[in-house]
């Protein structure tokens, strides 16, 4: 365990010359790169402390209080700067580990002699992600929580940063219990049909209550598996692709909508041969424009491969612009290019939006149809789960709680649920068949 | 001095299967007990198997131990339990005649040439350094290799009849007192558990006439899948309840009772509650169970399974006045509730030696299980290994995966106990895998392997799994079509496609006797080989997938943690974590997974840690 008190440490936690335990104490500048106002260095590990402590050649703030220290190169005792300082004692600090945060002026020749000295003393230079790392090695944050972090970090827009940091809390733990609770109170009936059969009081296999348990657990898992679509939207962003017969105009629409030449526009049929993409934000989403190669026939081998391309890029899209025709999928949007050759001019008509691309006619109309789009694509409560291996548990879930429903075995079903349980269990933690015993024993009186 | 290579103190369940086994892989075993009449005594209900605890009793089988044959010879009655479920939780049970059980334990203990019984009090152990060389007694000093220990409740055991209490591990035995400062000085942590006994009728004082009767199985399931075919013994027991009447002279008296009067402090096992407890925690009910057991064929004496009280005796007489049928039954003896300390199984390696005292095996209820099958279980492997360890060999290890011993062991060595352990189904993650009709099949190459297995069994072993392995051979060359099958009489899907007679037996639908009528060499499968071959088609998907979570499960298993481990220096593994780890000193990294509140990130520390260390 730790040192005893009493080697002159206000933390009565490990000094230099305490015994070292083989965790490292590892050191990075946390802000961006210098030079700034301020740049931050942050120490963590058994000997951040004592480090801080080195480099003010002895003086060390109260805990948790930030203070002003002058920093000195530890050896030559030559100034470093004049920093502010917060000391964070394990566990209570982000990484579970003593934390050191020095607040410097953030010019470069400060940080890099920081740096150097910290370096000098012996402490690891940090990898990427190793101060989470650390917070999850002990136990402060669970992979979920961890990946919510790594989310944050690289929000490009207000939405995103929302649904990242709703999951960097605790929220999908709770209920991920509240999951696991509800499954554990049926398994218990179910293994007090097979453990305790003798007994009066037992109800046969799956009772009624427990199916309606059940099904209600499937209900809310199906959401939280559609989170995980809705949240990787949220991430990656929604394609929206245009389709359309050659010439319908879909180049020239894509380059309305990114008011800038991303697609070679010209007159000519086949002009684009691949597909172009562009990214935009529409409300607070990123989304990727994609503009397909006319769909039509061709024999030249090139664009044969253009329209097969732009086909399967169009059947993944979030969203469709069907140009020139009215569109196979009914949730596409219908667009009629070029209302500027026409009489009527932009506006929806039977069920079309028609707009000239070439005048910017009707394309603040389209623009306002792709936000509602994709509102309603990304909206509602933010998503609980956002990670391909979190969508996998649920849905290894879900056909396991299925294959229980259908079961004509009870030992079946049990072990159908048990594999449910532990399904659930990969989104945080694990399960113990004494969590099932428990649930047992508080319900029924067991005689026998 | 005596010399032995073994001693086993004690002549319970526990003690008798570690000195058979000990004796069976042929070392010199002392068996001491105080009297050798106590030998092979049933201290509690006339009963052997159950759900979980029948699966116990048949891979003690599978080693050739003694209990499930012994329960045998002594049956009264055979039950197989939960006949309508799936045959992984099918368990047997027999009523016993509690004087043969004795008598036929005690000639399978002198059948052993091998076990000397020495009459005597253990009073305390011989050491030498920091190993277990034997121990003292009442008739002198004995030494061996290896030293089990199976006191059952015996130690500083206290018994209470209503608020009045004895020194006693039983009634009518004085508890194993000076054993006990012996433990306490080998500074292990110990607990205090509690248990209880119903008062004991006179049968012939029931009105029998009024009551239900439960009868044994026509066609029994035996103990021992060694018994031979005989007509079965079949005494009925009786059914009846406890009634409002009873329930409120509990409530009137609770405070006469050592649990609510203050006296016990031992925690007692939820499942087995005494009526005072049921009474207190479901008192909504208005009444409980009660299966009137017969103790014997030539024994009057019938165990009211069911209503365990401490109870004054008076107002045991008067509680017992309140229950149909019972009206004018007479207490033989009344009920008392016995607390005695265990000592925390924690303290224990997978093999049951306590940890840093070499040659010092525990078995049993001092570990803190309760029941007959679970200190059987125990004694088997504390046998084997002390055994072993006399002999100079490596411990013989069951994991989850292999058996029902293997999850009790790891339980108790690894979460220790918060009540008095039982086995159930439930326990087992691999259930489906872990049956009765293939623990010969699991465990018996094990024994063999370690020299525990008669020379008859592993012959008749041999014999059973060359049919076994020709049958799944036949199952997986015969194949039909769906209209085939169907031809024997059953609906089944008319796909159209060509499967084998094994993936048919896996629908549901499909059981031996249809598939019999599709393919007549199968009705040549003797019963004991076609059940066990069924089930697993049956269950084959099931089998599959559990397979491959057994090899990941094994994969952790396999990396084993040096016994001195320091969790605390391992980088990761915070103080907190390192201090769980430390209680239970998993000896696998599979176990340390089982620990309760350890982290992930911890834990992935210690995988690292343990894949370096390897």
């Amino acid at each position: 365990m730790r040192a005893p008190i009493g080697d002159g440490s206000p933390y009565g936690v490990a000094s230099p010359a305490a015994p070292e335990r083989p965790t490292p104490t590892i050191y990075a500048l946390a802000t961006g790169a210098p030079p700034a106002a301020i740049a931050i260095v942050r120490v963590s590990g058994p000997r951040a402390i004592a480090a801080l402590r080195a480099l003010t050649a002895g003086d060390l703030p109260a805990a948790r209080r930030m203070t002003r220290v002058r920093l000195v190169e530890p050896t030559t005792h030559d100034p470093l700067d004049d920093a502010l300082a917060v000391v964070f004692p394990a566990p209570a600090s982000v990484t579970g580990d003593d934390l050191v945060e020095l607040h410097l002026h953030g010019g470069v020749a400060v940080v890099d002699g920081v740096l150097a000295a910290l370096g000098g003393l012996g402490l690891t230079a940090a990898g990427p992600g190793a101060f989470t790392r650390r917070a999850f090695d002990n136990g402060k944050v669970d992979l979920g929580q961890v990946e919510a972090f790594g989310d944050l970090v690289a929000a490009e827009t207000g939405t995103q940063r929302r649904a990242a940091l709703s999951r960097t809390g605790s929220r999908l733990a709770e209920r991920v219990a509240a999951w696991r609770a509800a499954l554990i109170g049926v398994r218990s009936d179910v293994e007090a049909t097979l453990d305790f059969a003798d007994e009066d009081h037992v109800a046969p296999d799956l009772t009624p209550s427990d199916r309606v348990i059940l099904s209600a657990l499937l209900v809310e898992l199906a959401s939280a598996r559609a989170d995980a679509d809705r949240a990787g939207r949220l991430r990656d962003g929604i394609v929206v692709a245009i389709t359309g017969p050659v010439n319908a105009g879909k180049s020239t629409l894509l380059n309305a909508l990114a008011r800038r030449d991303a697609a070679m526009v010209s007159p000519l049929p086949g002009t684009t041969r691949d597909t172009i993409e562009v990214r935009v934000v529409l409300a607070g989403v990123p989304v990727t424009l994609i503009d397909t190669a006319g769909l039509r026939e061709s024999d030249d081998a090139l664009e044969v491969e253009g329209i097969r391309r732009g086909r399967a890029r169009a059947a993944s899209a979030d969203l469709v612009i069907a140009m020139g025709s009215e569109p196979a999928v009914p949730s596409a949007i219908w667009v009629e290019g070029k209302s500027d050759l026409g009489p009527c001019g932009a506006g929806w008509r039977d069920g079309a939006l028609h707009l000239s691309a070439m005048t910017g006619d009707g394309v603040e109309m389209l623009e306002r149809e792709l936000i509602a789009r994709v509102g309603s694509l990304t909206s509602g409560e933010a998503p609980l789960v956002a990670h391909r291996w979190q969508a996998a548990a649920i849905v290894d879930a879900v056909v396991a709680i299925e294959s229980a429903i259908g079961a004509g075995d009870a030992v079946v079903a049990a072990e159908e649920l048990r594999v449910a349980t532990h399904s659930l269990a990969r989104l945080v933690g694990r399960v113990s068949s004494d969590d099932i015993l428990d649930g047992i024993f508080a319900r029924f009186c067991i005689g026998k | 001095m005596q010399h032995y290579d073994v001693i086993v103190v004690g002549g319970g369940h526990a003690g008798c299967e570690a000195a058979a086994a000990g004796a069976r892989i042929g070392m010199r075993v002392a068996l001491v007990s105080r009297s050798a009449g106590d030998i092979g005594m049933l201290s509690c209900n006339p009963a052997i198997g159950g759900l979980g605890k029948g699966h116990l009793i048949r891979e003690i089988d599978a080693f050739d131990g003694l209990i499930g044959r012994v329960g045998d010879a002594a049956a009264l009655q055979f039950r197989l339990l939960n006949r309508s479920k799936g045959p992984a939780v099918q368990g047997p049970r027999a009523q016993v005649d509690r004087r043969r059980y004795r008598a036929a334990m005690a000639s399978a203990i002198a059948a052993e040439a091998n076990i000397v019984v020495v009459a005597a009090e253990v009073t305390g152990l011989t050491t030498s350094g920091r190993n277990v060389t034997g121990v003292e007694t009442t008739v002198g000093r004995l030494r061996a290799a290896a030293v089990v220990v199976t006191t059952g409740t015996f130690l500083a055991a206290t018994l209470h009849h209503g608020r009045a209490t004895s020194h006693g591990g039983r009634v009518g035995e004085a508890p194993a007192t000076a054993l006990a400062t012996a433990i306490a000085a080998l500074g292990l942590p110990r607990g205090r558990f509690k248990t209880g006994t119903p008062p004991r009728l006179d049968g012939r004082t029931i009105d029998w006439g009024s009551l239900d009767l439960q009868f044994g199985d026509a066609d029994p399931t035996t103990l021992s899948d060694a018994a031979v075919a005989a007509s079965p013994p079949h005494l009925a027991c009786g059914m009846t309840r406890t009634t409002a009447a009873s329930h409120a002279i509990v409530r009137a008296h609770l405070a006469d009772t050592p649990t609510y009067g203050g006296d016990v402090v031992g925690r007692g096992p939820r499942y087995c509650p005494s009526l005072e407890d049921k009474v207190v925690r479901f008192g909504d009910r208005d009444g409980h169970n009660i299966f009137l057991e017969p103790e014997g064929f030539d024994d009057a004496t019938i165990y009211p399974n069911g209503i365990s009280t401490a109870l004054p005796p008076p107002v045991q007489a008067a509680l017992v006045a309140t229950i149909p049928g019972l009206e004018r039954a007479s207490i033989v003896q009344p009920g008392y509730a016995v607390e005695y300390d265990y000592v925390d199984p924690r303290a224990l390696t997978p093999a049951l030696m306590v940890r840093g005292r070499p040659g010092l095996f525990l078995a049993g209820q001092i570990n803190g299980t309760t029941g007959y099958e679970e200190a059987a279980g125990q004694g088997l492997i504390a046998g084997i290994n002390a055994a072993r360890f006399a002999g100079g060999d490596e411990p013989i290890h069951l994991d989850r995966a292999t058996s029902y011993l293997g999850v009790m062991i790891d339980d108790l060595t690894t979460l220790g106990v918060s009540e008095p352990y039982r086995m159930f189904t439930s326990r087992a993650e691999f259930r489906l895998s872990l049956r009765i009709d293939n623990a010969g099949e699991r465990l018996t190459p094990r024994g063999i392997d370690a020299g525990v297995v008669g020379r008859d069994r592993a012959a008749r072993f041999a014999a059973a799994q060359a049919k076994r392995d020709a049958v799944r051979t036949l199952l997986g060359t015969l194949a039909a079509t769906p209209a085939a099958v169907a031809r024997g009489g059953v609906a089944v899907n008319q796909d159209g496609v060509v499967r084998s007679a094994g993936d048919w037996l896996a629908h549901p639908a499909v059981d031996w006797t249809i598939a019999s009528r599709v393919w007549p060499e199968l009705a040549a499968v003797d019963p004991a080989t076609a059940a066990v071959v069924a089930v697993d088609a049956r269950y084959g998907v099931y089998l599959a997938r559990q397979a491959g979570e057994i090899a990941a499960f094994r994969a952790d298993e396999a990396l084993r943690l040096a016994d001195g481990i320091a969790f605390d220096r391992i980088p990761g593994v915070s103080p907190e974590m390192a201090e769980r780890l430390d209680a239970a000193r998993p000896a696998m990294f599979g176990a340390a997974v089982r620990v309760a509140g350890v982290t992930p990130g911890a834990l992935t520390s210690l995988l690292a840690h343990a894949r370096r260390a390897a």
